[in-house]
């Protein structure tokens, strides 16, 4: 088969040329750079013609056509009303399309980032995990006319984030600031919808000072011609205590890309995902932790379930330089593989240079077991019904970790269609 | 119990099956009445274990001739979950751990699969806990054991509990229990077989799958087979079971010899 890589050269090439014009054709479309972010708006509008567009020859997006996103409408998306929503705890919409915090009483424990102190913040963590140039990074900045900033101290109380696209076409830029303060604590529940074909880009950063402790949960259930590309990012101080807790269904396109700084070492992070995938969807994290000192450890559990003709992919990579002695991490990817059709790459990428540390990994790809199945079955449960009390099984052990807020989203139910 | 008048539950008429093109089972007979206990004995490998596989609708088994009738219906149509709601049962030798499936909720949709069958109402989570809060004390199992998920962590005796568990959950009318009591301690065998002898009636039958006698010492069986290559070599009354463990099994094995030499000898007429 001589013909074979000719021939995916010339999609590659053709997809990245698309996805160009699309770029050029979205920058056109932008109103001029205004408000709070204009400075980093012009800067990332004029990077991102000079930047080549991601494509498939790239190695992580080898598995993923990142040409899909111009399917999207090269413009802003022009969100929806928001319906009132009532919850037991502080809930804030950010729709993009103005600022998040205007008429919002913020309780004790949190308060707005603005002027000099948020431009000196807004992306020391994209810098410090090594993706502030990315083209990703880039395209939420040339677009994004607000940021939620928010400084927390002490116990703060639980937040929630919710990030509706609605059924409109078009680009949905969203950027995030936290910065926890020593030894403050909290916990975010981050829930994306969409109900078209828009894109949402989203870029969160999250500073975690000294023995600070943040919950992030991330709840985003997708549309199949909907795209997600989100970048959350956290640098994390000496005894800091970072859990990333995700569940993502129902994507045409999603890309994750959680990456972690331990700038000291000495702090923990957990990292536990949940991907779905069903008909031609596409799901691909791509993770990254650097420990910058000794002493840090990490716990991260990626899984996926793929159906139908759809791909899952996990690329975590670990970074353990010469300086990070003491590292303890562990890092496992299961797959579940529903469909002889369905696609799973699965990759560890471990770095690993200190001489003294513990890095365990792992990855499994299998089908539903059939002896438990079978188990089931012989006590009058359908073949069918057993097959989604394994797959339930299988997804619930990471959804049970989201923060106590997401149960009123039903998360399970939600992320297996069954809502 | 014996009773030559009670109706037929079960009705094994030369079944032979293979697991992997491998023939295991070679003609199997067996009729079970209600009331009535039986047991199953055999060296490892004779195939007894495939036959409560077999019955219960295993998928990696092939059945390659015979019959079997429930209660006149032909059981090989149905699949496994027919099987188990119109009151088959099999206590499983090894049971599954299911990790992330409760093991309360894997019960109730368990016991709501058979209860629809029998045409009563399903049960919902509240009144569900009240049933199997009276369950629990035929095997004397902790209700902590229902939080967990299926069998994950549980011990030898706890699975074996929590078969029985089961069973009295999905009230059969027939009950295979493959060495139920393998892996067992005196004292847990003891709360097993309890369980067991609780929940045989005059209605319903029980076959018992084991490889020792001390089952036997706590369960009585009205009947006890001997199986050997894929075959019921002998079938007698509890006294049997007896003779086996003062005997061993090597008697065992020059009958089937004996019966082997003969078979072939009958080879060339049957090609010829």
């Amino acid at each position: 088969m001589v013909t074979l890589p000719v021939a995916m050269a010339s999609t590659a090439v053709r997809s990245s040329s698309t996805l160009e014009a699309w770029t050029g054709d979205l920058i056109a479309s932008l109103p001029p750079a205004a408000g709070p972010l204009a400075p980093l708006q012009e800067q990332a509008r004029a990077a991102l013609l000079e930047l080549p567009a991601p494509h498939r020859r790239q190695e992580n997006w080898r598995f993923t056509d990142p040409a899909l996103l111009a399917s999207t409408s090269p413009r802003l998306l022009r969100p929806e009303q928001g319906a009132g929503t009532v919850s037991p705890h502080l809930r804030l919409r950010f729709d993009g399309s103005g600022d998040p915090l205007d008429g919002v009483t913020l309780p004790a424990g949190l308060e707005p980032i603005a002027g000099a102190e948020l431009h000196q913040r807004l992306g020391s963590v994209l810098e410090a995990t090594g993706c502030a140039h990315h083209w990703l990074t880039q395209l939420n900045q040339a677009a994004a006319e607000h940021v939620l900033a928010l400084r927390v101290s002490g116990v703060a109380p639980p937040l929630e984030l919710l990030l509706p696209a609605g059924a409109s076409d078009g680009v949905l830029p969203l950027r995030v600031l936290l910065v926890l303060e020593e030894g403050a604590e909290l916990e975010l529940l981050q829930v994306h919808t969409a109900s078209g074909a828009s894109a949402t880009s989203l870029v969160l950063e999250a500073h975690l000072g000294r023995g600070a402790r943040l919950r992030h949960g991330l709840l985003a259930q997708g549309h199949p011609q909907a795209s997600l590309l989100a970048q959350c990012v956290y640098a994390q101080e000496s005894g800091s205590d970072l859990s990333v807790v995700s569940g993502c269904a129902g994507w045409g396109l999603l890309r994750l890309e959680p990456r972690v700084n331990q700038l000291d070492g000495a702090a923990h992070t957990s990292l536990r995902g949940l991907q779905r995938v069903i008909d031609r969807q596409i799901a691909d994290t791509h993770s990254q932790v650097t420990f910058s000192g000794p002493d840090g450890q990490l716990q991260q559990v990626h899984k996926a379930v793929a159906d139908g003709q759809a791909r899952s992919v996990f690329n975590g990579a670990v970074r353990v330089p010469r300086q990070a002695q003491r590292t303890n991490a562990s890092q496992i990817s299961r797959n579940l593989l529903l469909s002889d059709r369905a696609r799973i790459d699965t990759k560890p990428e471990l770095e690993i240079v200190a001489d003294d540390v513990r890095c365990a990994h792992g990855a499994t790809v299998s089908r539903l077991q059939q002896d438990e199945l079978f188990y089931l079955q012989s006590r009058g449960i359908a073949a069918d019904q057993a097959a989604r009390l394994l797959q339930r099984a299988f997804c619930e052990e990471v959804l049970r970790e989201l923060p106590a807020m997401a149960a009123a989203w039903r998360p399970i139910d939600r992320l297996l269609g069954e809502a | 119990m014996i009773r030559s008048d009670a109706p037929i539950l079960l009705e094994i008429c030369d079944l032979h099956a293979c697991v992997e093109d491998k023939a295991i089972l070679k003609g199997v007979n067996l009729t079970i009445r209600a009331g009535e206990i039986h047991a199953v004995m055999g060296r490892n490998g004779s195939g007894k274990s495939t036959l409560s596989k077999v019955l219960a609708g295993h998928p990696a088994y092939q059945v390659t001739g015979g019959t079997v009738r429930y209660r006149g219906e032909n059981l090989l149509d149905l699949p496994p979950e027919q099987r188990a709601r119109i009151g088959l049962f099999l206590g499983f030798q090894y049971p599954i751990e299911i990790p992330g499936v409760s093991n309360l909720e894997f019960l109730r949709v368990a016991t709501n699969a058979r209860r629809l069958e029998m045409g009563a109402e399903e049960l919902d989570t509240f009144a569900f806990e009240d049933v199997v809060r009276d369950k629990l004390a035929v095997v004397q199992m902790d209700p902590a054991f229902l939080e967990r998920s299926v069998n994950e962590g549980f011990s030898g005796g706890e699975k074996k509990r929590n078969e029985i568990l089961q069973m009295a959950l999905l009230d059969p009318m027939v009950a295979i229990l493959d060495e139920t009591d393998s892996g067992l301690d005196i004292d847990a065998l003891r709360i097993v077989a309890g369980g067991v002898n609780h929940l045989a009636t005059a209605e319903n039958a029980t076959l018992l799958i084991t490889h020792y006698q001390r089952l036997l010492d706590v369960i009585t069986p009205d009947y006890v087979h001997v199986m050997a290559a894929g075959r019921i070599l002998r079938t007698g009354g509890k006294e049997l079971a007896l003779e086996l463990e003062e005997r061993g099994y090597d008697w065992v094995d020059q009958e089937l010899a004996v019966l082997e030499s003969s078979a072939q000898g009958r080879t060339p007429v049957e090609v010829g």
